[in-house]
């Protein structure tokens, strides 16, 4: 069964039909073609597929699309600023080397900045814990919680946030 | 030493942006005009005839195109033994076996009518012991070899052995001797992003596809002769490589859904994506072929090595790929690691009912790695010796050649050897803190560092093009897979050519287009096409110099006079230039051209781009477009021998750790993880800390936590739940890695590989502190608390 679906999306109003059993990120991968959400397990346990849904992470594998009505959520894509500048966490992820296959990227930059709102200074153990809902295969983590602790620094003097 | 203006600085990746922008596209986020969507039905028992395949209610289904099964296509035969077939005819021999595949408008569709076939089987017994499966009466896994021999017994047409010396004589020899029987499980390779591929054919029959390969060109033979067995004989095939979501050796082999998807392609005249899932690629694809090992070394009573006694049983599964060749990349270390005169090593695989296996990241060489550094700590520990020591005394020199041939060139060993004791506070530490469970253990690690030819040819070929505007493109075979080959590259060329890095654009990954590249793997992706980038830089540069000796002045003589037109008070300056200038005049640095015997001068510096323009635009103008193909001065090994220096140099390293045992739980807390590598020289800092720190921590996964758990021949934890690769949670503890520069002659500016070796050593350096620790020593990995709990108190009983 299908229905319309109406919620804020990186920053626009839009609606979408979509069937009921759908997740968010069917929604967000095939009807708005949003594909910087990516899978990387359909089971919640790998995070790649982390969004803020008012401002909070979730793994749009397991998060019914209906459930976003009236809502708003943010993907990887909505911080991306004019002219393709990138926002401070993705800067912060690329000058700290943090970033190898990529795949797990939008994700963890999305939980990344979950954290940062949360707790704009966390401690080592804060950004493990923060991120420990997202597997990287690739890296070993330590450049990326090096790049946490940069954009912690970047965001102070930035008030974007 | 050479002062660079970019090797070994931290050049961000040129990659990156677009990754952590989530615009980065993977095989998931391509899209094809008409595009159908393909399922694979798998088989049901772990070994079993097929007795009858009903797809009638599935051909019926709305949205279904086309549902394919052995009996109404080509028979596709595959892999390196050509042993596998695409989908299976008259006998299943594992679980994930392909007995037919279905195209469907929508991937829901495509999976619904994977439901409605309905295939009938009669069980046959299974075999999943490499053991049980080499006993007389055991069920054989194939009847007949690829040619139809008939085949009596379930040794795979693949061995390996090598032998230098006598060892025997030296068993005699040695003072002491430890034996161990050692086991490593099999490991899944977990990239984040899964396998996938489109394939479409164009109207004249030649194949497109879109598929997540680090072998792209060695799959265009693949699919080339898939082709020929569909009656498509000359028919050729383009491989177009996405964004790759990591992927560890398992785009090493091409594999059946890539060959379903073909089949299906074919038949539906549209194109076909075939995604996997987790489940899929858990269950699926191939993992890192597990070992068992009984290893004999002895020394004599200084702790100098005699010999070293290497026999290995590889669990093959069903079928073979590459991975039957990853014993040649095992005898590396086995051979030569630390300075031994007599060798003896075989390796043989077993046919089993198990999941076929393939290669993974080290190639075998955590698998060897495992066995001959926690058997030294045993004989260091028979011989009374520090298990530092022991590796300082037989360490590995630089200008030395092994038994096997293998011309060691630069060697840092015992720079890396020194740097982790130090690190450690080894001489404090180790053997010290056993009432407290603390301990201190290292390893060390051989590997190919120039390449590994496997192959014919072991080469990369580039292309470089210089365009209107400066800009370098270099066009190459070779596979980014998250390594950091492309930041590599635009480092080696910004400096080889004299550009900066934001001039240069790095293009790879299409068969039609690049230059050919034998596969990304052996670590050889920056150390190869770096080299060839150097080559044709090098042709480039001898090309703008010519250019700049006919072009140069003149072009600076029109902007002078430009200016005087300008300006009626400028006055044209002497150039004290009173001979043609030379192509040996010219330096071109950071995208500018000048002279080097003026190189301040600036009415006589000028952008490379001015130059090419001035060439260019012209009547008979010209441009500048180089090429080379680099192939590494190494060679085969001897098939009767194993005799050959496989690689052009060789890494070494020294990896170590300190850890705290929970007696109770078993649980292994690590304290400190040091890893120190020979190098040769950095290229990329960012890069290279991002290798070692990510294959030292795929190592602690395999050390500790990763287990592949299966029931006759069934997987039970096709997940990232229940297949616990590391977390962030899980580090809690420093990392801290040395790189010791060697300069390796045969390298690019000095580099050697970098991006397996990460991940060798760590199993055996924790096995060791664990031994350290407590006293205890598991022989097969992973390290569990349950394991460990259970020997504690084993070991409280006695």
């Amino acid at each position: 069964m299908k229905r319309v679906v109406h919620f804020t999306l990186n920053g626009f109003e839009v609606e979408q039909e979509i069937e009921s059993h759908k997740m968010l990120l069917d929604l967000l991968r095939e009807k708005f073609e949003l594909t910087g959400t990516k899978e990387g397990c359909g089971q919640g346990e790998c995070g790649a597929c982390t969004v803020l849904v008012d401002g909070l992470a979730v793994n749009a594998c397991l998060f019914p699309a209906l459930e976003v009505e009236g809502r708003s959520v943010t993907t990887v894509e909505g911080l991306i600023g004019e002219g393709g500048r990138l926002h401070p966490i993705q800067e912060a992820f690329v000058e700290a080397g943090a970033v190898q296959c990529g795949f797990c990227m939008p994700g963890m930059v999305m939980s990344a900045k979950a954290l940062l709102d949360e707790t704009p200074n966390p401690t080592e153990e804060e950004i493990r814990r923060g991120i420990s809902g997202n597997l990287c295969r690739c890296t070993g983590y330590v450049q990326i919680v090096d790049a946490i602790k940069l954009a912690s620094q970047k965001l102070k003097g930035d008030g974007r946030g | 030493m050479n002062e660079y203006s970019f090797v070994g600085k931290p050049v961000p990746r040129p990659d990156a942006p677009d990754k952590v922008a989530g615009r980065a596209l993977y095989i998931h986020d391509l899209k094809r005009p008409g595009m159908l969507y393909g399922k694979i039905k798998y088989s049901e028992h772990a070994h079993a005839k097929i007795l009858n395949i009903d797809t009638s209610k599935a051909e019926r289904l709305p949205g279904v195109r086309a549902v394919i099964t052995a009996y109404n296509t080509p028979e596709v035969r595959f892999g390196f033994i050509r042993d596998n077939i695409a989908l299976k005819k008259e006998k299943v021999r594992q679980f994930r076996d392909e007995v037919a595949a279905v195209a469907a408008i929508d991937p829901e569709i495509a999976e619904e009518a994977l439901e409605l076939i309905k295939v009938e089987y009669e069980e046959l017994p299974g075999v999943f012991d490499p053991e049980e499966a080499l006993k007389e009466g055991a069920p054989l896994i194939h009847e007949t070899d690829p040619q139809g021999r008939p085949k009596k017994d379930n040794w795979v047409p693949v061995s390996w052995k090598f032998n230098a010396g006598d060892v025997e004589e030296a068993k005699k020899k040695a003072k002491y001797i430890a034996e161990d029987y050692l086991e490593t499980p099999p490991i899944l390779h977990a990239s984040l992003g899964t396998s996938g591929c489109i394939a479409e054919f164009d109207l004249q029959g030649n194949l497109i596809i879109y598929t997540k390969t680090q072998i792209p060109f060695l799959a265009q033979n693949d699919f080339n002769r898939a082709l020929a067995s569909m009656g498509l004989k000359g028919k050729n095939t383009r491989v177009i490589v996405p964004t790759l979501g990591g992927s560890f050796g398992s785009g090493l082999d091409t594999h059946g859904y890539e060959y379903i998807a073909i089949l299906l392609a074919y038949k539906t005249g549209r194109p076909v994506k075939i995604v996997l899932d987790r489940e899929e690629e858990s269950k699926t694809l191939s993992p890192r072929q597990s070992t068992r090992t009984k290893i004999l070394q002895g020394c004599d009573e200084n702790g100098r090595l005699l010999f070293r006694e290497v026999r290995m049983l590889l669990d093959n599964g069903a079928y073979t790929s590459w991975g039957a060749t990853t014993p040649s990349v095992m005898m590396l270390p086995i051979s030569s690691i630390y300075r031994v005169p007599n060798v003896f090593y075989e390796a043989r695989h077993v046919y089993t009912n198990n999941t076929y296996c393939q290669a993974m990241r080290g190639y075998g060489n955590p698998q060897a790695a495992w066995a001959i550094e926690t058997n030294l700590d045993h004989l260091a520990e028979e011989a009374n010796i520090d298990p530092l020591d022991m590796r300082l005394i037989n360490k590995n020199i630089p200008d030395d050649i092994s038994p096997m041939g293998l011309r060691i060139t630069t060697c840092g060993m015992e720079e890396c050897l020194k740097a982790v004791a130090q690190k450690l506070n080894w001489k404090e530490k180790r053997g010290k803190g056993r009432n407290k469970a603390r301990g201190v253990g290292i390893a060390c690690l051989f590997h190919v560092g120039g390449s590994g030819r496997v192959y014919r040819s072991d080469g990369t070929g580039v292309i470089l093009k210089i365009d209107d505007f400066g800009y370098a493109t270099v066009v190459t075979g070779a596979i980014e897979m998250g390594q950091g080959l492309v930041a590599a590259l635009t480092v080696a060329t910004a400096e080889a050519l004299g550009v900066t890095p934001d001039r240069v654009m790095v293009v790879t990954g299409d068969t039609a287009t690049c230059p050919w590249d034998v596969g990304t793997h052996a670590s050889r992706g920056a150390f190869t096409a770096c080299n060839a980038v150097i080559m044709a830089a090098q042709k480039a540069r001898e090309k703008i110099f010519q250019l700049a000796a006919e072009h140069f002045l003149n072009r600076v003589n029109f902007k002078l006079s430009q200016m005087k037109k300008k300006d009626p008070n400028f006055q044209i300056p002497d150039l004290g230039i009173n001979r043609p200038l030379e192509p040996e005049d010219f330096e071109l640095k950071e995208n500018v051209l000048y002279l080097r015997s003026q190189p301040q001068n600036k009415y006589l510096r000028m952008g490379l781009d001015e130059l090419i323009r001035e060439a260019h635009f012209k009547e008979q103008g010209t441009m500048i477009i180089t090429e080379a193909f680099y192939d590494p001065c190494n060679q085969m090994l001897d098939k009767d021998t194993c005799i050959g220096n496989l690689s052009a140099t060789y890494i070494f390293g020294a990896q170590g750790a300190e850890v705290e045992v929970d007696l109770e739980t078993g649980h292994v807390k690590i304290l400190k993880y040091v890893a120190a590598h020979d190098v040769g020289k950095v290229l990329n800092r960012h890069s290279i800390l991002g290798q070692i720190y990510g294959g030292a921590v795929q190592g602690l996964g395999f050390a500790l936590s990763e287990e592949y758990k299966r029931d006759k021949g069934r997987m039970l934890n096709p997940n990232f739940l229940d297949y616990k690769i590391l977390s962030a949670n899980d580090l809690s503890f420093p990392i801290e890695v040395e790189l010791v520069e060697t300069m390796d002659k045969e390298g690019p500016f000095g580099a050697k590989g970098v991006g397996e070796p990460g991940l060798v050593a760590v199993a055996p350096a924790i096995a060791n502190a664990v031994y350290d620790a407590t006293g205890i020593r598991i022989n097969s990995l992973p390290l569990s608390p349950e394991k460990i709990a259970l020997s504690v108190r084993r070991l409280k009983k006695e």
